[in-house]
C-alpha cells in the first residue's frame, strides 16, 4: 500500500472534563495513505464530527482531547504530532497541509464578506508576499476548478445556491494545494443529484491535484461509491475498517451490515432495506462489553461481558481488514 | 431600495403619531391651562399669541377638533410651536434653537461614542471568554444599573469645587463671548468632560454586555471555525469574522434603544445645569411652561427618529443581506 | 441605564423541572432573588420600622450620619433612613405595577401579533415600533405633568402604559418562530382552537422571555419614576428615592458637602438595579447556555502548561487529567 500521510493513534476526544466528562471518541487508531479516499461511517451521534474536529483541534470547548497522537507525514521530513503544536504552529499547518470542509457548509461562509475576500484572505495569511493580483487570479483559478463562473467572485453568500457555496468550499480548501483534505458530511444538505454532481467532481480533482480525503458521512452507499477505504464507526469507536469493495460484498461486524441495510446503494444489486432496530447508545452510559450488544441480531453471552478489540480476524488471516466483534475474534499472534 | 423605502415610510407614520399624540395630550387635560398661563404672564401676551396657544391647547371652542387638528398641522409646518412663557417673549421654537446644538453635541456625541467604546470592549471580553476580562461583568452590571444622573451627582460632589479643573455647571466659561475660537472651544470641551464622561460611563456598560453576549453566540458559528481552520491571524478571526458579524444584532438594538438612551441622557444636563434640551425640560416642567415641554418632546423625538434613520443606514452598509440584489 | 439584550428565536423545550432546578441553582439568579426579596420585605414593612416620621422636622439640621440618624437628616432635620425606609414601598409598587400592566400589553400585543401574522399583525407590529422608537421617558414626562394630580398608581398606569413595546417586539419574533415548530404545527392540524394552541402550546414555551421583559421593564419603571420624582413633576405624590434626591438637588446638597443626602438612595436604587439584572442575566443563562460563565475554563496541557478553552484551539490534556480508559 502507498506511505502514510496522516495517522491516528490512540486518540480519545472527550467532551467536559474530570468526572462529567462524556467520552465521544475512544481509542481511535486510522491512517490516511496517500492519494486515497477514506470514507467514515456511522449513525449520526456515533463520533464522526468529534473525531475530525478533535484530530484538528477546532472542536469548541467543552471538547478536549484527552490524548493521543495525530502524526502528520510532511514529504520527506519526520512526522509531526498536529496535537503538540503551538497555536503559530498550528496556524501555519492549518489549511497549507489539511483543509476541513465543514458539515454545515450552509453556514460555513462569512455572511457579511464577499466569496472574493474569503477566498483570498486565507492565501494572504499563508503568503504574506503574495500581490492583490495574484491572489485574486488564484481565486479565480479556484472557482474554475470547481465549474462556477469567474464574475461570482463579488457576490456574497446569500446570492449563492446551497451547491454553490458548498463548491466554494471546497475551492476555497483546495486554495493552498494541502495533501489531505476532510470533509464532514460535505453535501448532506444538498439535493441527491447536486451531492453526486459535486462528489464526483471531488473525486476527479483529487485525481488530478493528489490529495488524500477523509471522507465523512451517515450514508454508507455514498461512501462504497467514492471512497477507497472505509471505517465504520459506533459509539465512538472504530468498529470495522476495510478496502470499500470488501465491506460492501463482505461486511464482518453486524452494523456495518446493518448500515448497509439503511441506505440504498445506486449501483450493485439491490438489498432489502431493513435498517438497524433500537436507537444510539447514551455515551454517558455506555452497555457493557461489546457497545452494539443490545441491538446486534446476532449477539452472544459473550458480547455483554468483553469488549471486543479491533484487529484482523482469525478468519481472514493475512487480510488488510479489521474489525471489533467476537464473531470474528481477532487472530493470536502468539501461535 | 425598498428596505429603505420601506423605512422612510415608518419614520413618516412615526413622526406623524408623535406629532398626533402631542394634540391630544393637552386636550386631556382638565380645565383651561390656556387660562391659568395668560394669567401667569400678567397680560403681557397679544392677542395672536394667545390664539395660536389656543389652536395647540385645543380650546379654540367655535371649531370641531378636526378643524383644530388641521389647523395645529399648519401652525407646525411654520414652525410655530407657540410662546415659552419660561422665557416670554421668546417664541419656543427659538428657545429649543438655543438648546439644540449643545445637546446634539454632548447627548448625540457621547451617546455614539458609548457605543463605539463598549462595542469595542465588548468584543475583547466575549473574544476573551472566561479570562480575567469576565470579572468586569458584575462591575458592568452594577455600573448601568445607576441611573445616569445620579452618576453625575456624584462625579460633581467629587470632582468640582472651588480649585477643581471641572466646573460644576453650564457649557462655557459665560464670561467668555461664544465664538471659534480657541479660548471659546477649549472652555467648551473643560465644561463638556464631566457630563460627557457620566453618560459615557453609565451607557458603555450595557454595549459592553450585549457585544459580549453576542460574540459568545457568534463565537461558535460555523464560519468563525472555518476561519480557525484557515489558519487566520487570530486579529483576523476576532474582528473579520466575529465581531463585524456579532455588530449587527448590536446595531439593531442601538437604533431601536436610542429612546431610552436620549431620555436617560437629558437629565445629565439638569444636573449640570447643561443649557441643553434636558435642562429646558426640567425647568419647563418647574414652571408648568406646556408649550416648551411639547415643543421639546417633538423635538427630541423627531431627532431620535433622526438618529434611528442614520442608524438603518449603518445597517445597510454593514449588512450585506438587507441590500437588494443586483 | 436600559440594559436591552436581543433574546431572539431561542430554542425552548427540555424537562421542566430540572430547568427550574437549574435556574435557582444559578447564583447570580440566586443572589439577584435574595436581594430582590428583601427590598419586597423592606416595602412592605419599611412604614412600620422606620424610626421616624419621614417628613417630621427635627432640631438636627442637615447632620451627617449617627447613631440616631442612620443616614443623617435634611435641612428640616427629617431623618433620611427613614425617608429611604419608607420609599421603598413606593418604587416597588410603581416598578412591579408597571411591569405588571406592560407585561400583560406585551403579551397581548407581541403574541397576537406574531400568532396571527397577515394584515392584523403586521399593523399590531407597527404600533409596537411605533411605541418603541418614541423616546419613554420625554413622553412619559408630558404626560405625567399634564395630569391633574400624581399619584403612584397613575405613575405606575403611564409608565407601563408605554413601555410595552420592546418586549411586545421579543415575544413577537418568539412567537413566530414557535409556530412554526412541529407540535404547534400538529395541534392545528387536529383542528385544536388558537385560543388553546396560544394558552397551552405557545405560553408555556415563552415564559422565559416574558419573565426577563418582566424584570427589564421593572427596571425602566423603577428609574421612571426616580426620574420623574427627580425633576419635580411628582415630588408631591409621597417618599420615594427620587423624591429624596430631588430636595438634596434643590437644597444644594452637594454644594454644602451632603453627600449623605444623596449617596444613600443613590446606591439603593444601584442595588435594586443590580438585583433585577442579575435575575435577567439568570434567566438569559438559563434560556442559552451558552453565554454561562464560570465552570471549569482553563486546563493544563500536555506541554505543562494552563490554557484557557476556546474556541479554534482544542486543549490537548496532559497525561495528569488523561483519563482512565476502561477495559
Ligand atoms: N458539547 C457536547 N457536550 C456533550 N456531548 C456532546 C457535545 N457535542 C456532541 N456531543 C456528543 O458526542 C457524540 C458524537 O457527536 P458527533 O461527533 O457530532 O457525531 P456525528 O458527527 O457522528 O453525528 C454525540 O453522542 C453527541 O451527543
Ligand atoms: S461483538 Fe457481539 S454484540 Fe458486538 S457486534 Fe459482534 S456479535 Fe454483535
Ligand atoms: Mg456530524
Amino acid at each position: 500500500m502507498s506511505d502514510a500521510v496522516l495517522e491516528i493513534r490512540g486518540l480519545n476526544v472527550d467532551y467536559g472534563l474530570g468526572a462529567d466528562a462524556v467520552h465521544a471518541v475512544r481509542d481511535v487508531n486510522l491512517t490516511l495513505h496517500r492519494g486515497e479516499v477514506l470514507g467514515l461511517a456511522g449513525e449520526s451521534g456515533s463520533g464522526k464530527s468529534t473525531l475530525a474536529y478533535g484530530m484538528t483541534r477546532l472542536l469548541p470547548p467543552p471538547g478536549v482531547v484527552a490524548s493521543g497522537e495525530v502524526l502528520y507525514h510532511r514529504d520527506g521530513g519526520d512526522p509531526v504530532d498536529v496535537l503538540r503544536m503551538d497555536h503559530a504552529q498550528l496556524r501555519a499547518f492549518r489549511w497549507a497541509e489539511t483543509a476541513i470542509v465543514f458539515q454545515g457548509a450552509m453556514n460555513s461562509l462569512n455572511p457579511v464578506h464577499r466569496v472574493s475576500t474569503q477566498l483570498t484572505d486565507v492565501i494572504k495569511a499563508h503568503d504574506p508576499r503574495s500581490t492583490t493580483a495574484s491572489r485574486l487570479a488564484r481565486a479565480r483559478e479556484l472557482l474554475a476548478l470547481v465549474g462556477i463562473a469567474p464574475d461570482r467572485l463579488d457576490s456574497y453568500p446569500h446570492q449563492l445556491s446551497g451547491g454553490m457555496r458548498q463548491r466554494v468550499m471546497i475551492g476555497m480548501a483546495l486554495a493552498l494545494e494541502p495533501r489531505v483534505v476532510i470533509m464532514d458530511e460535505p453535501t448532506t444538505a444538498l439535493d441527491v443529484v447536486v451531492q453526486r454532481q459535486i462528489l464526483r467532481q471531488l473525486v476527479d480533482l483529487r485525481e488530478r491535484l493528489g490529495f488524500s480525503v477523509v471522507f465523512i458521512t451517515h450514508d454508507l452507499s455514498l461512501l462504497v461509491e467514492f471512497s477507497d477505504r472505509i471505517a465504520i464507526m459506533y459509539g465512538g469507536r472504530i468498529v470495522e475498517e476495510a478496502a470499500a469493495a470488501d465491506l460492501y460484498r463482505d461486511p464482518l461486524h453486524p452494523y456495518s451490515d446493518g448500515l448497509l441495510h439503511s441506505f440504498p446503494a445506486l449501483r450493485g444489486p439491490r438489498r432489502e432495506l431493513t435498517g438497524i432496530p433500537g436507537a444510539p447508545p447514551d455515551l454517558r452510559s455506555m452497555p457493557s462489553g461489546c457497545s452494539f450488544h443490545p441491538r446486534c441480531p446476532r449477539a452472544m453471552e459473550r458480547c455483554g461481558v468483553e469488549v471486543p478489540v479491533l484487529g484482523v480476524p482469525g478468519d481472514r488471516r493475512g487480510s488488510d481488514r479489521t474489525v471489533a466483534c467476537w464473531l470474528h475474534p481477532v487472530q493470536d499472534n502468539r501461535f | 431600495m425598498s428596505y429603505l423605502l420601506k423605512r422612510i415610510a415608518f419614520y413618516l407614520f412615526t413622526a406623524w403619531a408623535a406629532i398626533t399624540i402631542n394634540f391630544f395630550i393637552p386636550r386631556l387635560m382638565p380645565g383651561d391651562p390656556v387660562q391659568a398661563l395668560i394669567t401667569r404672564a400678567r397680560g403681557q401676551m397679544t392677542t395672536d399669541a394667545v390664539q395660536s396657544l389656543y389652536v395647540l391647547f385645543g380650546l379654540d371652542k367655535d371649531e370641531s377638533v378636526v378643524e383644530q387638528y388641521f389647523r395645529y398641522l399648519g401652525q407646525l409646518a411654520r414652525g410655530d410651536l407657540g410662546m415659552s412663557f419660561t422665557f416670554f417673549p421668546t417664541p419656543v421654537a427659538e428657545v429649543i434653537g438655543d438648546g439644540l446644538p449643545w445637546t446634539v453635541g454632548l447627548v448625540g456625541f457621547t451617546t455614539v461614542l458609548g457605543f463605539l467604546l463598549g462595542t469595542a470592549a465588548g468584543t475583547l471580553v466575549g473574544w476573551r471568554r472566561g479570562s480575567l476580562a469576565d470579572l468586569l461583568i458584575p462591575v458592568t452590571t452594577f455600573l448601568s444599573s445607576i441611573p445616569y444622573f445620579w452618576l453625575g451627582l456624584l462625579a460633581i460632589a467629587l470632582l468640582t469645587g472651588p480649585d477643581s479643573f471641572f466646573p460644576a455647571t453650564g457649557a462655557y466659561d459665560t464670561s467668555l463671548v461664544p465664538g471659534f475660537d480657541l479660548e471659546f472651544i477649549g472652555s467648551v470641551v473643560q465644561h463638556g468632560i464631566l457630563p460627557a464622561a457620566t453618560i459615557l460611563i453609565s451607557s458603555m456598560a450595557g454595549w459592553v454586555l450585549s457585544m459580549r453576549n453576542m460574540m459568545v453566540t457568534v463565537a461558535s458559528e460555523d464560519y468563525v471555525t472555518v476561519a480557525h481552520a484557515k489558519g487566520l491571524p487570530e486579529r483576523r478571526v476576532m474582528v473579520g469574522y466575529a465581531a463585524r458579524n456579532a455588530l449587527l444584532p448590536n446595531v439593531s438594538g442601538f437604533a431601536l434603544s436610542l429612546g431610552f438612551i436620549v431620555g436617560g441622557t437629558l437629565l445629565v444636563e439638569i444636573v449640570f445645569s447643561y443649557p441643553g434640551l434636558g435642562l429646558l425640560l426640567f425647568q419647563a416642567v418647574g414652571a408648568q411652561d406646556y408649550p416648551l415641554m411639547q415643543g421639546i418632546f417633538l423635538v427630541i423625538t423627531l431627532s431620535v427618529l433622526l438618529a434611528n434613520f442614520l442608524a438603518d443606514l449603518a445597517y445597510l452598509a454593514l449588512d450585506p443581506r438587507t441590500r437588494r440584489e443586483g | 441605564m436600559a440594559v436591552i439584550t436581543t433574546t431572539e428565536a431561542t430554542p425552548v423545550a427540555a424537562p421542566a423541572k430540572r430547568r427550574r432546578l437549574r435556574f435557582v441553582a444559578n447564583p447570580k439568579a440566586t443572589t439577584g432573588l435574595v436581594l430582590l426579596g428583601a427590598f419586597a420585605v423592606l416595602a412592605v414593612i419599611g412604614p412600620w420600622i422606620a424610626p421616624f416620621d419621614p417628613s417630621e422636622r427635627g432640631g438636627d439640621l442637615m447632620q451627617g450620619p449617627s447613631g440616631a440618624h442612620w443616614f443623617g437628616t435634611t435641612h428640616l432635620g427629617q431623618d433620611i433612613f427613614s425617608q429611604v425606609l419608607v420609599g421603598t414601598r413606593s418604587i416597588m409598587f410603581v416598578g412591579f405595577l408597571a411591569g405588571i400592566v406592560a407585561t400583560v400589553l406585551s403579551v397581548l400585543v407581541g403574541v397576537t401579533s406574531g400568532y396571527l401574522g397577515g394584515m392584523g399583525g403586521e399593523g399590531l407590529s407597527a404600533l409596537s415600533n411605533v411605541f418603541l422608537v418614541i423616546p419613554a421617558l420625554p413622553l412619559i414626562i408630558i404626560i405625567t405633568s399634564s395630569l391633574p394630580e400624581t399619584t403612584d398608581l397613575t405613575i405606575a398606569l403611564v409608565i407601563g402604559l408605554t413601555s410595552w413595546a420592546w418586549n411586545a417586539r421579543v415575544l413577537r419574533a418568539q412567537t413566530l418562530s414557535l409556530r412554526r415548530r412541529d407540535y404547534v404545527e400538529a395541534a392545528r392540524a387536529t383542528g385544536e382552537s388558537t385560543w388553546r394552541i396560544i394558552l397551552f402550546e405557545i405560553m408555556p414555551n415563552l415564559t422565559a422571555v416574558i419573565a426577563s421583559g418582566f424584570v427589564g421593564t421593572v427596571i425602566f419603571a423603577v428609574i421612571s419614576e426616580i426620574t420623574l420624582a427627580f425633576i419635580g413633576v411628582s415630588v408631591s405624590s409621597g417618599w420615594n428615592w427620587g423624591t429624596v434626591l430631588y430636595w438634596a438637588q434643590s437644597q444644594q446638597a452637594l454644594a454644602q458637602g451632603a453627600w449623605w443626602w444623596f449617596v444613600p438612595a443613590g446606591l439603593a436604587i444601584a442595588l435594586l438595579g443590580t438585583a433585577l439584572s442579575l435575575v435577567n442575566f439568570g434567566i438569559d443563562e438559563f434560556v442559552s447556555p451558552r453565554l454561562r460563565g464560570g465552570g471549569r475554563t482553563s486546563v493544563k496541557t500536555v506541554d505543562g502548561r494552563t490554557v484557557r478553552m476556546r474556541v479554534g484551539f482544542t486543549p490537548v490534556l496532559g497525561d495528569g487529567t488523561a483519563r482512565e480508559e476502561k477495559p
